[in-house]
């Protein structure tokens, strides 16, 4: 016989207010099966559990039915409450009498009856709730991180020297992603190289880190603590163990115009190539989209002139399977290209150009050696017009958000420019100034004061070309709007951050979700930055959000912490609310047939095959069987399976439909 | 006040206004449930009638459980979980608008009046959604009447026969 207990709370007024809680305890007292009914100010309170706690031990109850706040606030609570006093917690349900009821209805008689209602429906259900126990799965101490940016790297490191293994996983040839493209960092002017290398030698030197790059994510299967990765290692068409990175294959390769990703097409490099030359690692890879041989089928002279013989033209891409407990995703994002700007000559103008190839030109490394020339002609520009905001903040183009970090930058590249240039005129045209950072604002002043940027508000409306210069049109805003035309020879765009093409693929394969713009979503924008809605996969930079790279670095310390958090424990345990296949008796077995319609509902891939046999190994039949570890309890398979076989633990069948009957 | 008082009053109201229909609502625990809890913070009022049955996901929902609820004398239902691509399991809502496109059609064929059935998607930022698609449905619902045709129509749908 059922004997349960029902619990009312006024919640102070806020359900006392127009629902009266002691005609519902009143009324509950009578529901059949309740031994216990009673009302009290704050259930959630010491007192109020203890009111719980002694009427489980005094009156042996086998349920309790707390009617107070929504259960999505203090079921926690409670059902630590009945588990202190020797309840499974699972005996536990709760009416919810103040969101659903109290707050959303005026002090009528029929308030006070849905509360009855309400009461009623939990009683029904929780007479025919089970013990339920907790889940414990193991938990694999190895992390992966994707993307080798600054983020990734951060992530790596951090997650390493907490003592566990990392796995790197970078698309590139090297690691390093856009901040080893930068040419100096903001505010502090240092140079970007300088700081970062020696992290990325850190990356390929920690004994705790495996650095898989040239290497994309194939498919991820498995849950928190135990993830399955496949790992696709693209052919490099090297011998990695044997190329000592000497670059003499570089310069024998006969084809050499190929635009150079690293400087964003300013440069050109040959067709086995390394990208930059501090790359991680410092090997080779042949385009082989480019490459001679594998176009036209003779050539060779890279493996010809190879001191250590480490051309492999028959190399194979590579699945790499790997368990890991944590996923940390730091994949970046991408800029958006001239060519996105009608307004801005589609592109045409060689002159024009994006922050990203400024930073290439004015960097050390770039095409140039550092010494701003225009593209076109080579030419020392003698007037640079800045675009901030193109692109970003402006709806009609699809983009609505702030990059963030063009403010910065482009005050940046006008220093710059005016260091490397002192007779050069430099002219911002931009909306709003945003330099919310340490030193930040300073740092812009900095460029308008002693370095004489001349900065325009309002927009750039036209670019065209006249005779070899840029004529820029502009309003400028605080002169009335009056129209600005500029002369120019180089006109940098500070187009808008944006996430990678294939931002939602990558986002598909991990199972996450993504925002209308493609950057990955975290769980809670304010409370849960670095973790993700799966549980167990992490975000770090701007494959979130636009962020500069003090954020990315935060981001990713506070991910790598999360992961570090997480192995600490040697196993996770888990709510036990997950689906189960009946098991009966022999000659029964099961009344599952077989028909497998729940594996193609499932989305966690938790349905197995079982094969029933006798003892001496006669198969008897083949039923489903639910992986307990990779269920996420969405009962879609319940409501799928036509001989009701299977059943969802928590909200059973027999429990939904107890509490439709109640109604 | 005692039940039995409550229950009075209730049926005082009942013969003397206009009839109060019974609304079930099936909703999921992470998106509608959580939009409901919403509407209670924001303090928006809505009809009493609903009374919501909480479960994991929309996907969770077995039609006969819609069947069973206007077995049991309800006037309408209403179904709700997360917007499609929002489903805290990846892809339980499409699970349940697939079935539910199927379902209306069976049910139409049936006899069964399917505008008591008020399938929707409510977020757990929805909060005043929720509130105006409860008051919305009462009110169709109110003018539809009382749902006296269905026992009539499926009188071997018992309770042992179903669960």
């Amino acid at each position: 016989m059922p004997r349960i207990g029902v619990f009312v709370c006024h919640c102070g007024e806020n359900i006392a207010g127009t629902v009266d809680p002691a005609a519902v305890a009143e009324a509950a007292a009578r529901f059949p099966g309740v031994v216990h009914s009673v009302h009290y100010t704050y259930m959630c309170s010491e007192p109020g559990q203890n009111l719980i706690k002694e009427a489980i031990r005094e009156k042996r109850l086998t349920g309790v039915v707390v009617a107070a706040c929504s259960p999505r606030m203090h079921e926690p609570t409670f059902r630590r409450a009945c588990a202190e006093a020797g309840l499974n917690p699972y005996l536990c349900e709760m009416a919810n009498l103040r969101e659903h009821c109290s707050w959303v209805h005026e002090k009528v008689p029929a308030t006070t009856q849905k509360a009855i209602d309400l009461v009623r429906i939990q009683v029904e259900k929780v007479k025919r709730n089970r013990p339920l126990y907790p889940i414990k799965v193991p938990v694999t101490k190895r992390a992966m991180v994707l993307g080798g940016g600054i983020a990734g790297i951060q992530a790596a490191l951090d997650i390493a020297n907490a003592g566990h293994k990392v796995i790197l996983v970078e698309r590139e040839p090297s690691i390093g992603g856009h901040m080893a493209q930068l040419s100096e960092t903001f505010p502090t002017l240092d140079c970007s190289q300088c700081i970062l290398t020696p992290r990325m030698v850190e990356v390929a030197q920690h004994p705790n880190i495996t650095l898989y790059t040239y290497s994309e994510l194939e498919s991820l299967s498995g849950f928190v603590g135990n993830f399955k990765a496949r790992i696709r290692k693209k052919a490099r068409s090297i011998d990695e163990k044997l190329c000592t990175g000497c670059g003499v294959c570089m310069q024998k390769c006969p084809t050499k115009k190929i635009p150079s990703e690293f400087n964003a097409g300013l440069g050109m490099r040959p067709a086995i190539y390394v990208p930059f030359p501090q790359a991680v690692p410092n090997k080779p890879v042949i385009d082989r989209a480019n490459c001679v041989f594998f176009q036209k089928g003779r050539c060779r002279v890279c493996e010809k002139f190879c001191p250590t013989k480490a051309i492999r033209f028959d190399q194979q891409d590579e699945i790499i399977e790997v368990d890991v407990g944590a996923v940390v995703v730091a994949t970046g994002y991408t800029v958006k290209p001239t060519s996105f700007f009608p307004e801005y000559g589609y592109g045409e103008c060689p002159d024009v150009i994006t922050g990203l190839h400024f930073e290439r030109l004015a960097s050390a490394s770039g095409p140039t050696g550092g010494v701003i020339r225009r593209p076109s002609d080579g030419r020392i520009p003698e007037t640079v017009v800045f675009i901030a905001c193109a692109g970003s903040r402006d709806p009609a183009k699809g983009i609505s958000y702030c990059s963030k970090i063009c403010c910065m930058y482009t005050a940046k590249h006008a220093m710059l420019y005016r260091h490397k240039v002192p007779q050069g005129r430099a002219y911002v045209f931009y909306m709003d100034i945003r330099a919310g950072g340490k030193m930040y604002e300073e740092f812009v002043r900095r460029a308008i004061e002693e370095d004489q940027v001349n900065y325009v508000r309002g927009r750039v409306a036209r670019i065209y070309e006249r005779d070899g210069r840029l004529v820029v049109c502009g309003v400028d805003t605080l002169l009335n709007g009056r129209p600005v035309e500029l002369e120019a020879d180089l006109v940098v765009l500070a187009t808008a951050m944006v996430a990678h093409e294939d931002a939602e693929t990558l986002a598909q394969k991990l199972k996450v979700s993504y925002d209308t713009d493609r950057f990955l979503s975290e769980a809670h924008p304010k409370l849960r930055p670095v973790e993700m809605n799966t549980a167990g996969i992490f975000v770090a930079g701007a494959c979130q959000a636009p962020k500069d790279i003090p954020e990315a670095v935060a981001q990713a310390s506070g991910a790598a912490s999360k992961v570090a958090g997480l192995f600490s424990q040697d196993e996770l345990t888990r709510e036990p609310v997950v689906a189960v296949v009946n098991r009966a008796p022999p000659p029964i077995w099961s009344t599952c047939v077989g028909c497998f319609l729940c594996e193609s509902a499932c989305a966690y891939q938790a349905i197995e095959r079982e094969e029933i046999r006798t003892r001496d190994g006669q198969l008897i039949k083949t039923v489903a069987r639910v992986n307990p570890g990779l269920c996420q309890g969405c009962g879609t398979c319940v409501a799928l399976c036509r001989s009701r076989s299977i059943d969802l633990q928590g909200f059973t069948n027999e429990q939904i439909f107890a509490e439709v009957l109640a109604l | 006040m005692a039940e039995s008082a409550v229950v009075e009053a209730a049926n005082r109201t009942a013969a003397t206004s206009a009839f109060e229909p019974r609304i079930v609502a099936f909703v999921c625990n992470w998106c509608t449930y959580a939009g409901a809890d919403l509407t209670g913070t924001s303090r928006i009022r809505y009809a009493t009638n609903v009374r919501v049955l909480r479960l994991p996901c929309t996907g969770r929902i077995d039609f006969m459980l819609i069947l069973q609820a206007f077995g049991q004398g309800a006037d309408g239902v209403m179904v709700s979980g997360c917007h499609p691509g929002d489903c805290h399991y990846t892809a339980g809502n499409f699970h349940a608008r697939r079935r539910w496109i199927v379902f209306r059609e069976l049910l139409d064929f049936l006899g069964v009046d399917v505008r008591r059935i008020c399938f929707s998607w409510v977020s757990a930022a929805e909060g005043a959604k929720w509130a105006d698609l409860v008051n919305q449905f009462v009110q169709e619902i109110r003018a539809l009447g009382p749902y006296r045709e269905f026992p009539r129509r499926l009188p071997q749908l018992k309770p042992a026969e179903v669960c």
